[in-house]
């Protein structure tokens, strides 16, 4: 059983005690602890249940490649799944609660996939569930969705109660991972006048050196860490930090830095996650590496670790996870675990190795313990239900269809060798190299990820570039040339001297026996997470899965959330013998960020709620939210829809306002529409480029509707130009075209017609616009008085400017609602006074505020456009019976040519009209005229489309306009448009103008 | 997200400080022109794997159009120029044919 040692564990303080509950468990473990430390250290060796299969699973890993324990972290608005129990810090009171099983994490009843595990292989889902096509949606579904995702999904109601923030820095050099090699690395950087940042993942620093023994000028490791991170500290060009992970290297150096700033002390000041958005001039990855599991029958069984994890949990924890333990390796390293057991008091029943004649330093040092070891042999397979009861062994060289000797033991440890962390190196284009002597990928030196400049911009240094021992050196290397690409000429001193056992090579075993048969094969797992056997991948291959991408997503090998760390070398190795090719010609799948995963609240950072975006407003914004306003989105501005009086529904609160702007006078906050000044010698012909009718003759003093389109011909924002002076033009565009029409004269001035002489302004946020329309909208401002607004002075189109009621004014005579209309500009900051003042100069004559709906309710009964409703980027304005404001005059404009192409010719085109439903009904949104009979495409016929649908107050029904075939043509037909429900509504296609078509009422 | 540097204003900027406009030099052609050349003008556009030249606009900066000549597959930036020229400088011709000897030039 696993435990806790009476002495030792280097990163705990035996002192603090702390308490913590599993699966509502009452269980303590120490400060410094990891969560899967104490849990081991509570004899809790199975801690999940597998994805597929519901095997019973236990710690396999001591870091950030832990594909098993995975558990869900707190409660209510605080709980979070899938969490890493080895890399999650203990704290006082932490919950955690085991995945995937049911009803519970002992007695799990969907073990019975297990039973028949040839119900889930490779392309299961593939194959079984295609036919009968309808049993999908209804049947396979519904059921694969319930039994699929790893842990629960936090309640959806609940928000995130943490906070999280993001930060931008700089460094010259950046250094991922903190072991010695990084250590070393940021400490040359530092010295040759680098500004270094040094980031490590976990909370200590020195990475593996203190529990593997490295010693360093002839002392322990632990003691060159302790000088080196306080000369760090020490120094101001530097900014060392743990609990920080490199989670992605992306282009030119930048950077994406995971900090855990206060998930092992939870209510603590502060934000819980920081995500660090670097740009880094050089970086160093230090990153170490992982060791590799051995694939034999049943290495998914609790009690079933990574030797060097059970290294990690009896140095830094002093915990053991059992009192005999087998290990089984390929490899010298894994003898320092079979060494640190025994140097504990603990039992190793055995070293099984695969390799003949095991005569290195280290197997030789366990020899002299008095520790057993079986050369050429393998583990058949591991005995045990919910832990391991022992091994059985056989000749590696077999198909293992009996066992030579069984061991009874309570843990195995196995090392299949390691494989570089190269995950960073190949997130921006690092490429790999097969490395013959090791039997891993590792960085290649002649192909590294490259900056702004094409040149080299990462190095790699230590266990990460497939170096043992000697690290230091190389790591020096490293951080002075990282700092000679800032400073050629910088120094710093030679490195200390790191020393390790040598080791003996290794030899790769893929699958353990190396011929072993079926039977075997089924039950090795090759990834933990995701349920993937030897057995699986070696299906896909003989199914004609040669890629390693294809293999990949059909056997789900390495696409869990671990990202195969732990499987995909050994996955690889298993498809590459299978094909009957070395493992370089099959290659790996691509690394992508982030290294292991991170939290929703950092990629949101600071931007949430309120913040999420910028708000423009308006300079009248706080009187309509202190006036009822109901918000509706524009872009970035928020424009009142309506506003709703006391008691009052949206509809009943439009419909007034509807009728009150033909009765009497409303007020339209009209700010947010854009204002761009155009201006200088050549703005004229410019302002004929851009719109598609004639804006060079309009008059000084005088105002002109106009369409913009863009190359393709096809219409683009609309609105009011209006003629200041000889050579400037103030041109309106939509509300939310301002920025993108701005953008797209800049684009033309300063890329086609560079010698043109204009000037562009977006003026937009200057000026604060109101729109008084109605038949009492002249009489009001004749009660703020100062300019002559009668029929002459001002006559329909034309614009003047002077005092108004004391504001600094432009009055514009346009009408969008087809009233009497004048639209009153203003600086901006004169708004909200300009704005109070109507309304008292109104109160008399019944003016009220209206809102967005009744704008476009006013300008559907008058058959005006709307861009983005009648248009949607496939529609030219003679669509919309626009053809009178398309030049016939000019030989260019943009869109012209666009236009003439054919298919915009094309008589059958759909064509604006207005549509008017037989029994006076609103016509839903976007309903469409359907046709009998089928398209190519097996769809139902269509010959027209609802572009705008409202009902008006004022004519007492529905009404719409439509985009219909031929539609100007067919006056008075009855179409048949598609209702919910089956419903089929009958539309008469009438005149889009239904209110004053002569446009008498806005010439008064 | 790459490193630019507006050679109109001078700042080297993160990319979401620009705003990116599709292949540059395009030749347009307007009334009057065929059906093929339209077409080119329109819709025909380069994809190379490696060197290209890219229109941007320093929308959250100066407003300025340039362009950027950069490798598509190694994301280097051989040079950035200002919009009003309708074929590359012989300057960045030259520091395109440093670094890449191979390039077959501009088409």
């Amino acid at each position: 059983m696993s435990h806790r040692l009476s002495s030792g564990g280097r990163l705990i303080d035996r002192g603090t005690p702390l308490r913590f509950s599993f699966n509502g468990k009452q269980m303590s473990g120490y400060k410094g602890d990891t969560l899967a430390a104490s849990l081991l250290a509570a004899d809790q060796m199975l801690v999940g249940r597998s994805f597929k299969y519901h095997r019973p699973r236990g710690v396999v890993a001591s870091g950030a490649e832990e594909p098993n324990a995975l558990v869900g972290l707190g409660s209510g608005n605080r709980f979070e799944p899938n969490q890493r129990a080895t890399s999650t810090e203990l704290f006082e009171g932490l919950r955690a609660r085991s995945q995937n099983h049911w009803p519970n994490l002992d007695l799990d009843l969907l073990a019975v996939n297990n039973l028949v595990p040839q119900f889930l292989t490779a392309g299961f889902y593939y194959k079984t569930f295609l036919w009968p096509r309808a049993f999908w949606k209804h049947v396979y579904e519904p059921i694969i969705r319930r039994s699929a995702g790893l842990g629960e999904a936090p309640d959806a109601k609940s928000c995130d109660a943490d906070r999280y923030e993001q930060i931008y820095a700089f460094a010259d050099v950046l250094v991922i991972g903190g072991g010695i090699a990084g250590l070393q690395a940021a400490l040359a950087a530092a010295e040759a006048g680098a500004r270094v940042a040094l980031w490590e993942q976990t909370a200590h620093w020195g990475g593996r050196a203190p529990v593997d023994g490295v010693e360093i000028d002839g002392k322990p490791a632990e003691d060159w860490i302790k000088t080196t991170v306080e000369r760090l500290e020490k120094m101001e060009n530097v900014e060392i930090r743990l609990r920080c992970m490199g989670a992605g290297i992306h282009d030119h150096g930048y950077t994406l830095g995971y900090e855990r700033v206060s998930d092992h002390i939870p209510g603590s000041h502060g934000p819980r996650h920081r995500l660090w958005r670097m740009r880094a001039g050089q970086i160093i990855t230090a990153t170490g590496a992982i060791e590799r599991p051995l694939s034999f029958a049943g290495n998914d069984l609790p009690g079933v670790m990574l030797a060097s994890a059970i290294r990690d949990y009896l140095v830094n924890y002093a915990v053991a996870p059992g009192r005999d333990a087998v290990i089984v390796t390929n490899n010298d390293d894994a003898y320092r675990t079979a060494i640190a057991m025994r140097r504990a008091g603990l039992g190793v029943v055995a070293v099984i190795d695969a390799r003949a004649d095991v005569t290195g330093a280290l197997p030789q040092a366990a020899r002299s313990a008095g520790i057993r070891i079986i050369e050429s042999s393998g583990i058949r397979k591991v005995k045990g239900s919910k832990r391991v009861k022992g091994v059985e062994i056989c000749a590696i060289d077999s198909r293992g269809v009996a066992f030579t000797e069984q061991l009874s033991c309570d843990a195995v440890g196995m090392s299949g060798g390691w494989s570089p962390a190269v995950h960073l190196w190949s997130h921006c284009g690092g490429k790999l190299i097969w490395d013959e002597a090791g039997h891993f990928f590792r960085p290649d030196p002649d192909r590294p990820p490259t900056g702004a400049d094409g040149r080299p911009n990462l190095r790699v240094c230590g266990a990460a570039n497939g170096r043992l021992g000697a690290v230091l050196a190389e790591a020096n290397a490293a951080g002075l040339e990282s700092a000679q690409a800032f400073t050629p000429t910088a120094e710093t001193g030679p490195a200390a001297t790191d020393t390790t056992h040598d080791e003996a090579p290794m030899e790769p075993v893929w699958i353990m026996p190396r011929q072993a048969e079926y039977e075997l094969r089924a039950k090795m797992w090759l990834d933990f997470q995701n349920d993937v056997k030897v057995s699986d991948v070696q299906l896909a291959a003989r199914e004609g899965f040669q890629s390693v991408e294809h293999t990949k997503r059909y056997t789900t090998l390495g696409m869990a959330t671990d990202q195969g760390k732990l499987s995909n070398i050994n996955g690889l190795a298993v498809l590459s013998d299978a094909l009957g090719q070395p493992i370089p010609a099959t290659g790996t799948t691509t690394f992508r960020p982030p290294y292991t995963p991170i939290s929703m609240g950092a990629i949101a950072g600071g931007a949430v709620g309120d913040v999420f975006q910028p708000l423009r407003r308006t300079p009248m914004h706080d009187w309509h939210a202190a006036n009822g306003a109901d918000w509706e989105p524009v872009g970035q501005w928020r424009r009142p829809y309506t506003y709703r009086r006391a008691g009052e529904s949206r509809t009943k609160a439009v419909n007034r306002e509807v009728r009150n702007v033909r009765e009497a006078v409303g007020l339209l906050d009209a700010s947010t529409l854009g204002k761009i000044l155009v201006s200088g010698p050549d703005a004229p012909r410019f302002m004929d480029m851009l719109y598609t009718n004639m804006m060079s003759s309009l008059k000084p003093g005088k105002c002109r509707y106009g369409l913009m389109c863009n190359e393709n011909g096809f219409l683009m924002d609309d609105g009011v130009v209006a003629r200041l002076d000889e050579n400037s033009f103030l041109v309106h565009t939509t509300s939310g075209g301002a920025d993108h029409i701005h953008g797209w004269m800049e684009d033309w001035l300063q890329c086609e017609w560079w010698d043109w002489q204009v000037h562009t302004v977006n003026l937009t946020e200057q000026y604060a616009q109101v729109a008084v329309a109605g038949p009492q909208a002249r009489r009001l401002l004749e009660g703020l008085g100062g300019t002559d607004l009668s029929r002459d002075a001002l006559p329909f189109m034309g614009w003047t400017e002077g005092k108004l009621g004391g504001f600094d004014a432009r009055v514009f005579r346009i009408s969008f609602s087809g009233e009497l209309s004048f639209e009153i500009a203003v600086p901006a900051g004169q708004g909200r006074a300009l704005w109070d003042a109507l309304l008292q100069a109104g109160e008399s004559l019944g003016v009220m505020p209206y809102g967005t709906e009744a704008l476009h309710i006013l300008r559907a009964e008058k058959g005006f456009i709307m861009i983005g409703d009648e248009t949607d980027g496939t529609v030219i304005p003679q669509d919309l019976g626009l053809n009178w404001a398309i030049s016939k005059k000019k030989t260019d404009f943009l869109g012209k040519r666009g236009m003439e192409r054919v298919a915009m010719q094309d008589p059958e085109r759909w064509k604006l009209v207005g549509l008017e439903t037989l029994d006076g009904s609103v016509l839903p949104h976007g309903g469409l005229a359907v046709l009998s009979g089928r398209n190519a495409n097996k769809q139902a016929r269509t010959e027209g489309r609802v572009t705008s649908t409202y009902y008006s107050a004022n004519l007492g029904r529905g009404i719409a306009m439509g985009l219909v075939a031929r539609g100007t043509e067919r006056m008075g037909e009855v179409l048949r448009f598609a209702g919910p429900k089956d419903k089929v509504i009958k539309v008469r296609i009438v005149d889009p103008v239904l209110i004053d078509k002569d446009g008498e009422r806005q010439n008064v | 997200m790459l490193l630019l540097t507006c050679p109109c204003c001078g700042v080297t900027a993160e990319e979401t400080e620009f705003t990116p406009g599709g292949e540059a030099h395009l030749k347009r052609f307007g009334p009057g022109s065929s059906d093929e050349e339209f077409d080119a003008y329109m819709f025909q556009r380069k994809n190379p794997r490696g060197v290209h030249f890219e229109r941007w606009r320093h929308a959250y900066g100066c407003g300025k159009w340039f362009i950027a000549a950069r490798c598509t597959m190694t994301l280097e930036v051989f040079a950035t120029y200002p919009a009003q020229t309708l074929e590359p400088p012989a300057e960045v011709i030259e520091k395109i044919r440093a670094r890449r000897p191979d390039w077959e030039g501009a088409q």
